[in-house]
């Protein structure tokens, strides 16, 4: 199973998010074709509702936790409850651009 | 020094201290480079640690403050959180005054010394 599939099947499996999206954003970076490294998590769930973006950032590490020790070296986080992402209306942040350092860690 | 020891002198001894990837002028990474425009645009003096330049604090941090990933925001021996909560707290005025805080509270206790 892919990384990505299996990051999109623990979320939706723990937190039954209202939208959920996904993207492998490692073709941006340093790394060779095909890599799954750079993730982006767009994600919107009734369960963030009173959590600090801290928490809910820490919860989804916590999810993730074999993801972020195996491949994945970026995981850029997005989270909103439904009402903040309507307020929104949907608008996410770009990504920023690699600068070409880093490497693995 | 225990390398944890280090890190808890460095968190604890800086009222704000980032730890990314290059240096303020020179950022290795776009996350990094986000993170600090938006720390230095609150425009209080802080520290930085490159952890490209340092990898036991690059291996060792993670673990420290549990979260996987660079770069860091710490304020007040707290982990403020990565580039994405940052910046999304620099937008909503957030981060501003958390750090604006944070110095002025460090500068009244060292006026004490």
């Amino acid at each position: 199973m892919s990384l990505q599939t299996s990051i999109e099947e623990k979320l939706i499996a723990a937190l039954s998010p209202a939208y959920l999206d996904v993207s492998n954003e490692s073709g941006s970076h340093n790394v060779p074709p095909g890599s799954e490294t750079h993730f982006k998590v767009v994600l919107v769930a009734d369960a963030f509702a009173g959590e600090r973006l801290i928490a809910r950032h820490r919860r989804i590490n916590g999810l993730l936790a074999e993801e972020l020790a195996g491949g994945v070296h970026a995981l850029a986080l997005h989270t909103y409850t439904p009402n903040e992402w309507e307020s929104r209306f949907g608008e996410v942040p770009e990504s920023p651009a690699c600068l070409g350092g880093g490497g693995r860690g | 020094m225990d390398i944890m020891e280090t890190l808890r002198e460095q968190i604890e001894g800086n009222a704000i201290i980032l730890y990314m990837k290059g240096s303020p002028q020179a950022p290795q990474c776009g996350f990094s480079a986000r993170t600090v425009q938006a720390v230095m645009a609150c425009g209080q003096r802080f520290a930085y640690v490159d952890v490209l330049a340092h990898p036991e604090i690059r291996a060792n941090l993670p673990k420290y403050g549990d979260w996987p990933t660079f770069p860091q925001l710490w304020v007040e021996g707290e982990l403020v959180g990565g580039c994405d909560i940052v910046a999304e707290m620099y937008e909503n005025g957030e981060l501003k005054d958390l750090i604006d805080g944070a110095a002025e509270r460090a500068g009244a206790t060292e006026e004490e010394k």
